[in-house]
């Protein structure tokens, strides 16, 4: 009996909440480009450092045609969409890498998850199948600007693959902008704890870290044999789900902190002649020459944290992209991981603009969300600036979006379309000020 | 505050059991031996006690007692003479801290999964909280172990205080002797001592998960003990109050594991009226003036860190500077403490390797310890603080004969103890007659002659054949008493080869007279029988004297500090202690200043609004004056303020940073006994990092884990100062409580989600019941004249007349239905915010904070009427489903509607940035700046009452104040100054150098435990130990976790 109530009140539930959905809360996904668009006046960010003043920005079929400096062009604009944007500020749109967006929507509600598999090693495992577009967290993050997202799953050694999204779709089908582009690896923690939180035993060393790396290191010798070949009397699914990896089509993103078990990831990337990202790296300030030696970029994760250690530098991870930008480490930025990394992507240009206090120019803090991630992600020919060629992923803020005091976004554009910017909580906002009866 | 012991007044009834020629009960199979024990211990050095040396004396005793000491005793015929010419006798030591003989407590029987105990399973009449074991007499458990025994009267203990190690309140101890007899004639005194800690130990109820919830058991064990004696034993029976009651005239023993928490029990005991001795963890040199004001004695442990392994510099920085300099400065504690003329004794507990007892004391001592404190500090102290100093601790007629025969003075490297004497018993520990066997011989091994040196120490010589200066054979030789047995390889020589053989040439025999010959019997190389003998041909020559003084000076001139087993030998430099005990401490606190800030652009907060090109003066810790052209006085210091910005500082009004040991008392569904004021810790780098980011006060508030969770503490973020002074002084009392899925335990296992309530329906009806309770409790205390218990002494015997228990939460509780005490409640969706709020209007009071509060957007309106404040977040949601409908334009919605609303960051990390969390208000929901700017100062000072202090820059406030780089609302925007009662307690220029002092000292602390290591010193690993941090939902004492920044949060 119990039970069934249950799922009588968890259909009530979606029935309310599709009623919500009628008070256009939830946005519809944007028709194709159809007229060429022209943004004029702007001060165009370009992404890779460079600022048009007063810029023209062009885009027709859903890619950029021009982006130019507006006393140079002589244009007629007849028959186009001119939008004048005098005075404000037009950015590549931002990319999160390594997100559960749109794999978690309530983080303490089980049945709303689906980032984290059960076993070890998954590699085969995909996100892109469990990505929901309907999330009602993603059109409060896409409102912020972030148009592009890396959705990965995560937990266990190998958390399975990742694929990069534009946050704008019908279905994951639709949403997918480079699918499978990585395969996310947690590497082993050199000290473990003991106990748990409510009666945690301190820390120790992790006696069977040599294992969990000779473990990973048994699974890429394998992998890596198994490629090798077509022909298998019996495929097995984990393995040749790897071979991306070893003909260069996919990356492995390594999730790894600690400065000595960074080294370590990096010597086992040359072992097997992967193409590694570090995400997290904490310490990658103490790893620099390794990193740059070996072109091996770096996801910081969530500039606004604390220092790992009392005896660092208070603001270590507020610096920590004017350090790899000055050690010439390739770097993007992001928000983290678990339970805050999804709905908390909203907050991606402010962690962005906390390193300029920090020592970034702005236009450097822009470029490590929306250049440097591209080329992170491997997109970087498809988007990350406006350049003429790439697809027209585009906002626009009345003053500097990296300033939460002056982020205001206007529009923003995917693949050319004009994005509704509407969301939930802004529905909510509309209804209690309409009941009682306050003005914006 | 410091109480004197009466001393006791037991002694010629314990005198009368405790020894062997007294009679006795037991019988005896065969015949009486019971001898007298005359002995007369002549030509000895007697320190008779810590101050008084007798050289060339006699020790006399009779009967397990001394019968006279001096350089005039007489000897009586019939007392065996032991002469121990050139030796030193000393009494023997005392541990107050012992666990010895006593069954050791195994830890808690509850295992995970099980579900929650909340009241004691143990049988009978006692205390409903297994912490508090009253009961519990040592001497009725006490066992003679003669193993462990052995451990301490091999390193001169001749008595120890021992207790069982578990629980709050531990019961009674006992004083025994430490003879391998009957417990009949080992106990010197039962029940000698009370013993309490704040460790609730074995006990398997949930009740106390906090350090906090144990400090508010003891409190309330005390009130119920006073009732109890009082009217309380006719209303039930309760053992473990009334002998409770019956400890009270003891020495108090108080176990802590930090100088913080010996603040904590020393406050306790001044409610009570007790002083405590307290057991300390040796870290009390970190705070040392606070100590010496609190006039607590020690019992001091010496565990001496080792030096971590450092040789790679990456796991060099798993160790903080806290653990660096601890290692360093460990040794100097009771040093330290006798410069500040704190009393202390030593004890054995806590060190790893019971061996190291004696040499970390010689470490004190090199350290600057005099020897005279630290043998009082072994053995005066220890009978004085337990009042049996007319009994043990000394030397002098009458008392027991406890007494140490040792080779040198016992604080010399090379010291050996002979004889350690207990009871008048002898316990023989190393052959009282050394023979000193050094100088050089000849050596007849059959018809080889060879020349021989006996070197090293009298009590470990080397014996070398001298073949040439270069080559010298090893003799490997057993002595014992005046048999010897010796072995060696031959030499080289061909001549010597074919007289004795090539291999191995085995001797035995004996000393013949001392220090002239030896002979004996061997076997040559070859098998063959021949004779030996070792012939004394003088002293050994002064040259390898010299050598060995050219090599000391060498060493010196090289910093040694540490001999082969890095043990240090030379006095050595050490570092300073700093306030805090942390990285970015200072070797001084800072102090008030006058200070004109010129020019600055001025946010007021007040009806002037945003003041461009103006100047505040600071004087006095207060805002002086505001304008232009201020008069100043010479002593003010001025600070081009010219396109900065100055505020008044950031208020946060949920913080759980610097909280000791649990931010969640969660045991029972209401701990509103409990008080985070209890538990604040002065030292969490967490307050200097968030002065970086302009705050200056902060709520520090309990957790979410039950309904109605514990008292506030409001604290200004101090740096250096103790957790006391950072007390926000006259701030008025607040509590937590919680509503929703953490108090109804909503992601707990089934089998842990047992505590009531488990629903928003059961969250009301505790709050109906626990206010119904109150306001019952309160009409019965009015009824019988007693006011509220709180801010008195809490000896209150005439409460004994009273059939009221004094019970501190309810207490609490009613302080809220009297106004005297506000609520900050936890709280997500408006059901259970309206809710609050009419449970509040049925008992006559007014909620006065929704924090967190995400839904209050829907019920802003029956908010603005009730007038409750709302402290929330700027944009957080989708971590619970409690937050489904949680939206970032919530604050500015309530603001519009009147209601106070202010942004706070429940999380140490997101503290530092409330000025950009408030700029969240201008993007969501277009507050103006002025406004935006209130939500984290004059708001948040409004909901707590301190506006009066704080929140705005205006005449007469205190000078809490902070200059920006830039708009503070702005993401671009640095704390540069931030100031509290006029105290500069963050400056980014200085923090440079705090941060240089940081990267030094680390350097020089690592060098120092590298030279440790290069010389064969202990180390440890290097292993990271990251403090925990708090959130809303976290249960336990945990202080670890959280290095790989698992993010989670449970707001």
């Amino acid at each position: 009996m119990t039970h069934l109530y249950k799922i009588f009140t968890f259909f009530l539930f979606l029935a309310t909440t599709s009623i919500l959905a009628q008070t256009n809360s939830v946005p519809t996904p944007a028709k194709a480009q159809s007229e060429t668009i022209v943004l004029r006046g702007g001060t165009a960010h370009i992404g890779d450092g460079k600022v048009i003043e007063n810029s023209i920005i062009v885009f027709e079929n859903g890619k950029i045609t021009m982006a130019a400096d507006a006393t140079m062009v002589k244009m007629d604009f007849t028959d186009k969409k001119v939008i004048d944007i005098t005075g404000k500020e037009v950015y590549p749109g931002f990319v999160a890498a390594s997100t559960s967006m749109g794999l978690m929507e309530i983080a303490a509600v089980r049945a709303t998850r689906d980032e984290d598999e059960i076993g070890g090693l998954n590699p085969n495992v995909r996100s892109i199948i469990s990505y929901n577009t309907d999330s009602r967290v993603i059109p409060t993050v896409r409102s912020n600007g972030i148009l592009i997202a890396q959705v990965r799953p995560e937990g266990g050694r190998i958390a399975g693959t990742s694929t990069v999204v534009q946050l704008d779709a019908w279905n994951w089908e639709d949403a997918v902008y480079k699918i499978d582009d990585g395969i996310h690896l947690s590497w082993p923690h050199i000290y473990s704890f003991k106990g748990w939180w409510a009666n945690p035993g301190g820390i120790e060393k992790n006696e069977k870290y040599s294992e969990e790396v000779t473990q990973i290191k048994d699974l890429f010798d394998q992998a890596k044999a198994y490629c090798q070949s077509n022909k298998h009397d019996e495929k097995n699914l984990k393995l040749s789900s790897m071979c991306g990896l070893f003909d260069g089509s996919q990356q492995l993103f390594i999730h790894v902190n600690m400065i000595k078990e960074i080294i370590e990831a990096v010597n086992f990337s040359k072992k097997y002649g992967v193409k590694i990202i570090i995400v997290g790296g904490e310490d990658a300030w103490m790893a620099t020459d390794i990193l740059k030696n070996n072109n091996i970029p770096v996801v910081i994760k969530r500039t606004q944290s604390l220092p790992s250690r009392s005896d660092e530098d208070i603001d270590l991870p507020f610096k920590l992209p004017k350090l790899l930008q000055d050690a010439g480490v390739l770097y993007c930025i992001t928000l983290g991981d678990g339970s805050d990394a999804f709905w908390d992507q909203r907050n991606l240009p402010f962690h962005a603009g906390q390193a300029v206090p920090n020592g970034l120019t702005k236009e450097q803090a822009v470029t490590a969300i929306t250049f440097n991630p591209a080329k992170i992600l491997n997109i970087a020919d498809k988007t990350g600036t406006l350049e003429v060629g790439k697809d027209a992923n585009i906002i626009i803020s009345t003053g500097d979006v990296l300033d939460m005091r002056t982020s205001n976004i206007e529009y923003a554009f995917i693949q050319g379309r004009a994005i509704d910017l509407d969301n939930k909580q802004k529905a909510l906002y509309r209804k209690y000020m309409e009941k009682y009866g306050l003005k914006e | 505050m410091m109480k004197k012991f009466q001393t006791t007044l037991f002694i010629a009834l314990l005198l009368s059991c405790a020894f062997v020629s007294a009679q006795t009960t037991f019988p005896v199979n065969g015949v009486y031996d019971q001898r007298e024990g005359l002995y007369a211990f002549t030509n000895a050095t007697i320190h008779t006690t810590y101050n008084r040396t007798i050289e060339n004396a006699t020790l006399l005793i009779r009967d397990g007692k001394v019968e006279a000491v001096g350089t005039t005793v007489t000897i009586p015929k019939d007392a065996v003479i032991v002469d121990v010419k050139d030796k030193h006798i000393y009494p023997s030591f005392i541990d107050l801290y012992a666990n010895y003989g006593v069954p050791k407590v195994k830890g808690s029987s509850w295992n995970w999964g099980d579900p929650p105990q909340f009241l004691s399973t143990k049988d009978g009449a006692y205390a409903w909280n297994e912490a508090i074991k009253a009961e519990f007499d040592a001497v009725e458990h006490f066992k003679v172990d003669k193993k462990d025994a052995e451990e301490y009267i091999n390193l001169g203990f001749g008595a120890v205080l021992t207790h069982q190690h578990d629980g709050i309140v531990r019961g009674s101890g006992v004083l025994v002797l430490l003879n391998d007899e009957n417990e009949h004639e080992v106990i010197l005194k039962e029940k000698a001592s009370a013993h309490y800690s704040f460790q609730k130990g074995a006990s398997s109820q949930v009740y106390p998960t906090s350090l906090m919830g144990s400090i508010a058991l003891l409190r309330q064990t005390y009130l119920d003990a006073q009732w109890y004696a009082g009217i309380g034993n006719k209303e039930e029976k309760n053992i473990t109050l009334q002998r409770f009651n019956e400890l009270q005239n003891l020495p108090q023993i108080f176990e802590v594991r930090d100088w913080l928490s010996a603040l904590r029990a020393d406050k306790i005991g001044d409610e009570f009226g007790k002083q405590y001795i307290i057991k300390g963890d040796g870290d009390e040199y970190q705070r040392i003036n606070a100590l010496k004001s609190a006039n607590v004695p020690f019992i001091l442990p010496l565990n001496f860190p080792d030096a971590y392994d450092v040789e790679d510099p990456f796991d060099a920085t798993n160790v903080s500077l806290k653990e660096m300099k601890h290692w360093e400065l460990a040794a100097s504690n009771a040093s330290i403490l006798a410069e500040a003329n704190i009393e202390f004794a030593f004890t054995l507990d806590d060190l790893k390797n019971k061996k190291d007892f004696l040499k970390n004391i010689r470490k004190a001592i090199n350290r600057g310890l005099s020897e005279e404190a630290a043998l009082k500090a072994l053995t005066y102290t220890p009978a004085n603080l337990l009042g049996v100093n007319t009994l043990i601790g000394s030397l002098e007629k009458g008392k027991v004969a406890n007494f140490l025969i040792v080779s040198d003075n016992i604080f010399e490297k090379k010291a050996v103890i002979h004889e350690n004497w207990i009871g008048g018993k002898p316990n023989r520990l190393k052959e009282l007659t050394q023979m000193d066997l050094r100088g050089e011989y000849a050596f007849n091994v059959g018809t080889v002659n060879y020349e021989l040196q006996i070197n090293g120490e009298p009590d470990a010589p080397n014996m070398e054949i001298i073949l040439n200066d270069s080559t010298k054979i090893t003799i490997k030789h057993t002595i014992h008493d005046e048999s010897v047995s010796l072995s060696f390889d031959t030499d080289k020589d061909s001549l010597n080869q074919a007289k004795i053989g090539i291999g191995k040439v085995r001797l035995s025999g004996w000393i013949d007279k001392q220090g002239e010959q030896w002979v004996g019997r061997g076997q040559d190389a070859d098998g063959q029988w021949i004779d030996w003998q070792i012939l004394y041909a003088g002293e050994l020559p002064e040259k390898e004297e010299d050598k060995k003084k050219d090599g000391d000076t060498k060493d010196t001139e090289n910093k040694d500090v540490v001999d082969e087993e890095g043990e240090e030998e030379e006095q050595e430099e050490v570092g300073e202690v700093i306030y805090p005990f942390e990285a970015y401490g200072a070797t001084s606190v800072p102090k008030q200043e006058s200070i004109l800030f010129k020019n600055a652009t001025v946010w007021t907060n007040e009806a002037d609004g945003i003041l461009e090109q103006t100047d505040v003066l600071i004087e006095n810790g207060k805002i002086a004056a505001i304008g232009e052209g201020l008069a100043i006085s010479s002593s003010t210091k001025v600070i081009n303020a010219e396109g900065k910005h100055l505020t008044s500082g950031v208020i946060d009004e949920h913080s759980h940073i610097a909280i000791s040991k649990g931010v969640n008392e969660g045991g029972q569904a209401s701990s509103a006994e409990v008080s985070i004021g209890d538990v604040v810790n002065s030292e969490d780098i967490n307050i200097y990092r968030q002065l970086a980011g302009g705050v200056t006060t902060s709520q520090l508030l309990h957790g979410s884990a039950n309904p109605i969770g514990g008292q506030s503490g409001i604290i200004k973020l101090k740096w250096g100062y103790l957790p006391e002074d950072m007390k926000m002084k006259d701030a008025p009392g607040f509590i937590k409580f919680a509503l929703g899925e953490n108090v109804k335990q909503s992601s707990w296992p089934s089998s842990s989600a047992k505590r009531f309530p488990q629903t928003r329906m059961g969250v009301e009806q505790v709050y109906v019941n626990a206010f119904t309770r109150a306001k019952e409790y309160g009409a019965q205390r009015q009824s019988l004249g007693v006011s509220s218990s709180k801010g008195k002494k809490r000896t209150t015997p005439s409460l004994g007349s009273s059939s009221v228990k004094p019970d501190l939460e309810l207490d609490a509780l009613l302080e809220i239905i009297e106004g005297k005490r506000f609520i900050t409640c936890h709280s997500y969706v408006q059901s259970e915010i309206t809710m609050l709020m009419r449970v509040a209007e049925q008992f006559g009071f007014k909620v006065n904070t929704f924090t967190h509060i995400l839904e209050g957007y829907k019920v802003a309106d029956k908010m603005k009427e009730h007038g409750v404040n709302a402290s929330s977040f700027s944009d957080w949601w989708a971590y619970k489903y409690e937050v489904i409908d949680a939206i970032p334009y919530n604050g500015a919605i309530m603001h519009k509607m009147g209601v106070n609303v202010g942004f706070n960051s429940d999380d140490a990390e997101m503290a530092r940035r409330l000025n950009q969390e408030a700029a969240k208000a201008i993007k969501y929901g277009g507050l103006s700046e002025e406004d935006a700017w209130k939500f984290v100062t004059l708001n948040p000072a409004k909901m707590l009452h301190i506006d009066d202090k704080v929140g705005s820059i205006k005449i007469g406030k205190d000078a809490d104040v902070v200059l920006w780089s830039d708009n503070p609302l702005s993401i671009y925007a640095k704390a540069e100054k931030t100031f509290i009662d006029g105290i500069c307690f963050f400056d980014r220029e200085e923090n440079e150098q705090r941060e240089e002092y940081v990267r030094r000292e680390r350097n020089r602390l690592v060098q120092k435990m590298l030279e440790v290591k290069k010389k064969g010193g202990k180390t440890q690993a290097a292993k990271p130990k990251k403090k925990r941090l708090y959130h809303c939902d976290d249960m336990g004492e945990g202080e670890t976790t959280d290095f790989y920044h698992e993010h989670h949060k449970g707001h």
